[in-house]
């Protein structure tokens, strides 16, 4: 990551937001063009870090997200580069004819980083939750859509997302994730997945806060049960990457995607979408919140109430592995 | 300053040129936005030949003034200044709204050159220009940002998000217009959902404001040249206009927002508005 020297004991010592608010002072100390703007939530998305040093570059527009998404719409057809902060639940939904319109549509150079992404804002209830934010922006043309397992790989995202011409939405979590990555490990490129443990007997995929859960639930399995999935960190929704899932059905004919969102229109569409329009299919199994607006509870609650904890993705395993399948001679010819 | 009579002619003629070849592309069309196209006709006549600092030859030129057309669905009354000043092929008209043609009813700007912004969504005009001004002025560019907006459109809450966010961030950069035609889909717009006190809604939000007939060339550039003087206060010009205005028989009507006519109607509509001009000419204003 160009020039962030972060490691695993910042990144622990920090919410995911306030690296984000790091990486964001750092481009905007060697980029001129870089600005921030948010709605009233400089604080608790942590863009108000950018104020510390930069504070004529960061916009507060009040409560009003509409005006939010449309004002960096203005300012990147101006030059600027726009870094926009809000809930992701506002971002997606309360200024979506904005995003859609002025942003997506108009192919602007808007980086829109939302935070409180999946049921991070437990307590808060369906009102601040956003579990269907995925779905809505991987329909939007021009727009790229990553879901950063954690700090250090969310610095990278809010990093790279300035070197990708055209609009980004990044979603994060509120408060702490677990740290998957250190800054040695992490090698973040948008549109590429990273396996993050190899395995031939099933394939979790998995994004945002789900990675962590995904790599335990795979680490436990392996030590006590011999079973050997393969662990993918999918941050890239959009563009996804084809290769590594098509792969996944090919070696390990087993599938469990996993995300912190409905499990209708998110992750694990879009995985499902690629396998199916390959004519492979296998075993598959999407796990996230059911279609359904969640109870209030902690963050960790809500995840082991509809499964997608360790356990549940551990439970989800071993009943995928119970499935078997016929081999298919022609496989290795068509890949 | 006012116009000189020179000005005021030349100007005037040019508005009437315009309002003609509005008919022409909306019969091209096979239908499109009439009414509030000819409202903002003697508006945009004064931009795009005395106001707008803009160059056809680099349109994407970083220190050009910026214009938002933020009633969006008046394309078709926006495409024969940028055909005519040069940004597009005159020919292009032909094809406004037809199968495949980079001029739709709502204009792309990405495929249009000269157009800063694609709009039709209703109040997302403003929010844009105020965003545009800022940058103006977080990149030390001396350019103004002009925003056209449609009365009916006020009603949308985002215009007044960001009329409280421009004046909070002192945008003086910033000129709204509004074509205040009275006119909106339904009926007028006194009736659909009433705009008045319109002026001090304006005020109240910290915008300087001034009134003038839309359709008066000489108080309308001198109230562009009021608000063009920069102070901390964002401007808009209400400018009050007739929907349809230069063809008599359709003036006033709401029911003239969208319309299609054949060769014959458009004949008769462009006599209706070359007597308007003589008639305004005559009357000097």
């Amino acid at each position: 990551m160009a020039g962030l020297t972060y490691t695993i004991l910042d990144a622990t010592n920090m919410s995911t937001a306030e690296v984000y608010g790091k990486a964001l002072e750092h481009l905007a100390d060697n980029h001129d063009n870089v600005v921030g703007l948010t709605a009233d939530l400089a604080k608790s998305t942590k863009i108000g870090v950018l104020a510390e040093k930069h504070p004529d570059r960061l916009y507060n527009m009040g409560i009003a997200e509409q005006n939010l998404f449309g004002v960096a719409a203005g300012m990147a057809s101006a030059g600027l580069v726009p870094y926009v902060s809000t809930f992701a639940i506002f971002t997606s939904m309360r200024a979506l004819d904005q995003v859609h319109t002025d942003i997506c549509y108009q192919n602007l150079n808007v980086k829109m980083i939302a935070t409180h992404g999946g049921l991070s804002f437990g307590q808060a209830g369906s009102t601040h939750h956003c579990t269907e934010d995925i779905g809505i922006m991987r329909t939007m043309a021009n727009l790229t859509v990553v879901v950063p397992a954690d700090g250090i790989s969310a610095a990278e995202a809010v990093t790279a997302a300035y070197s990708k011409e055209g609009p980004v939405y990044i979603r994060l979590n509120r408060g702490y994730d677990q740290p998957v990555y250190d800054t040695s490990e992490c090698r973040f490129e948008i549109g590429k997945s990273i396996e993050l443990a190899e395995g031939s007997d099933l394939t979790i995929i998995a994004c945002g806060v789900a990675v962590y859960r995904a790599r335990e639930a795979a680490a436990f399995l392996r030590n006590s049960e011999g079973i050997h999935a393969r662990v993918l960190d999918m941050h890239t929704i959009k563009p996804i990457d084809r290769d590594a899932i098509l792969k996944a059905v090919h070696d390990t004919r087993r599938i469990i995607t996993v995300e912190d969102h409905n499990i209708i229109g998110g992750l694990g569409s879009a995985v499902a979408e690629v396998m199916a329009e390959s004519g492979k299919a296998c075993a598959f199994k999407r796990l996230g919140v059911p279609d359904t607006f969640s109870i209030i509870g902690l963050h960790e609650d809500l995840m082991a109430h509809y499964g997608y904890d360790v356990n549940g993705i551990a439970a989800a395993v071993r009943e995928l592995m119970k499935m078997d399948f016929e081999e298919d001679d022609d496989w290795d010819d068509e890949l | 300053m006012s116009l000189s009579e020179k000005e005021f002619l030349e100007l005037d003629e040019k508005a009437k040129e315009m309002r003609h070849l509005i008919l022409d592309t909306v019969q091209w069309a096979g239908g499109a936005h009439v009414g509030g196209s000819l409202s903002a006709a003697d508006i945009l006549t004064l931009l795009y030949y005395k106001y707008l600092n803009i160059d056809s030859d680099n349109p994407g030129w970083e220190d050009r003034d910026r214009f938002v057309l933020s009633k969006g669905h008046i394309g078709v009354g926006l495409a024969p200044f940028l055909a005519d000043r040069g940004f597009i092929d005159r020919e292009l008209l032909k094809t406004y709204n037809h199968t495949g043609s980079s001029l739709g009813m709502h204009l792309d700007k990405n495929k249009v050159p000269g157009l800063d912004a694609s709009t039709g969504s209703l109040g997302h005009g403003l929010p844009i220009s105020l965003g545009m001004a800022l940058a103006a002025r977080q990149r030390g560019k001396g350019y103004k940002t002009w925003c056209l907006l449609g009365d009916g459109e006020c009603n949308e809450g985002s215009v007044w998000e960001a009329a409280m966010a421009a004046s909070h961030h002192k945008a003086g950069n910033l000129i709204a217009m509004v074509d205040r035609n009275r006119c909106m889909m339904d009926g007028s717009t006194e009736d659909v959902m009433a705009l008045e006190p319109f002026a001090d809604k304006w005020r109240a939000f910290g915008f300087k404001v001034l009134e003038v007939d839309g359709h008066d060339l000489r108080d309308l550039a001198e109230a562009m040249e009021t608000a063009m003087e920069e102070g901390d206060k964002p401007t808009v010009i209400i400018c009050h206009t007739v929907k349809g205005c230069g063809v008599e028989s359709i003036s006033g009507d709401y029911r003239y927002h969208y319309a299609s006519f054949d060769p014959e109607k458009t004949r008769l509509f462009k006599e209706e508005i070359s007597s308007y001009h003589q008639k305004r000419r005559e009357e000097n204003k």
